[in-house]
């Protein structure tokens, strides 16, 4: 990842916001306001324990930004530490198996979602713009598919796989 | 505004949940938590309906539902437990158990969870020809022996001639 400028802890918006359902516009990646964005996402994510990844949408941009840092997950296999990815896509999605998945901008709820836990995807890097493929499995698959949806105006609300796959959200004693 | 529970049972038929939901929303009443599903062809609903409508205003909004006698309609006051969170605390695990029928499985299983202070969630069994299946959905309070549990559970099991397994149920947090 190329050096970014220091990051803000922003905000972090929650369902119904309508900017969570909106599909992000493709950027330069050397704009400076999407440099700074990228900052901001890493740092935002840095700052709420247990959080792994985020898109521009949660932190109220509708752009094709995201973020992801699975480093020292136990679930996590392959992993490519913390990064931010521009106008990412999913080029291929192999070995699909439901897991049950939560959302910071959905705290209250939890829904059963298949996903890949094989997965390719391509990006541009902010600051430079230098292509990237990623390929990689397990935790880190799952969370770029789950921000990626984010980048495509989509919730894992919009994936759950039935009626009786959507739970409130358990809390630990 | 007061919480409504609103159960309909019956025979299944396609429109039931537009008729019921279309009565409430002219009454103002807006739906919260709801759950339906089909039990052996049988139509079986719960709504939660916040409401300035009364116990009564609702029942009368919903009696043409039950003209036919094809379906049952209870509707009551329950007290607003507020945010879905508050209701479910503790580790989730499932429980799954499947086996030959018989009378006591879904007692027996169960039992075991609420001894040791486990409270079900969710909760789905289906008979199909000679095979019962069961799954549930169970909050662990912490401190709890999930090891020891788990012993229980399959002593419990072979007393009935079933198999159980129970794991634990992560959420990616992502």
């Amino acid at each position: 990842m190329p050096a970014l400028p220091v990051g803000a802890v922003l905000p972090v918006r929650l369902a119904p916001d309508r900017l969570l359902s909106t599909p992000g516009e493709a950027v330069d990646p050397r704009d400076p306001q999407v440099v700074q964005l990228a900052a901001d996402l890493l740092a935002t994510q840095d700052a709420a324990p247990g959080c792994v990844g985020l898109a521009a949408q949660q932190v109220g941009l509708a752009w094709r930004v995201l973020s992801v840092d699975v480093s020292d997950h136990p679930k996590a296999r392959t992993q490519h530490g913390a990064f931010v990815l521009c106008n990412a896509v999913l080029v291929e999605a192999t070995r699909r198996e439901r897991g049950r998945e939560g959302c910071l901008s959905v705290p209250d709820l939890t829904g059963d979602v298949k996903r890949a836990r094989r997965a390719v995807v391509r990006g541009l890097l902010p600051v430079t713009g230098e292509p990237v493929v990623i390929e990689t499995d397990a935790f880190e698959a799952v969370a770029l598919q789950h921000e990626i949806d984010h980048t495509d105006g989509a919730l894992f609300l919009d994936r759950v796989a039935g009626a009786h796959a959507l739970h409130a959200r358990q809390t630990y004693r | 505004m007061s919480l409504l529970a609103v159960t309909v049972l019956g025979h299944d038929r396609p429109g039931i949940v537009a008729d019921t939901t279309a009565a409430l929303a002219r009454l103002g009443g807006n739906l919260e938590d709801s759950t339906m599903t089909l039990l052996r062809g049988h139509f079986a609903m719960l709504l939660l309906v916040q409401t300035a409508a009364s116990v009564t205003d609702v029942e009368r909004a919903l009696q043409g539902l039950a003209a036919d006698g094809a379906l049952a309609v209870d509707v009551r006051e329950v007290p607003d437990a507020g945010a879905p969170t508050t209701a479910s605390t503790g580790a989730p695990y499932v429980l799954s158990v499947h086996g030959a029928d018989r009378p006591g499985i879904v007692g027996g299983l169960t039992g075991v969870v609420a001894a040791a202070g486990g409270n079900v969630t969710d909760l789905s069994t289906r008979l199909t020809g000679d095979l019962y299946v069961l799954l549930a959905e169970v909050a662990l309070p912490s401190g709890c022996d999930v090891v020891a549990l788990e012993q229980r559970l399959r002593a419990a099991a072979e007393e009935l001639g079933v198999d159980v397994w129970l794991r634990a149920l992560d959420t990616d947090e992502l």
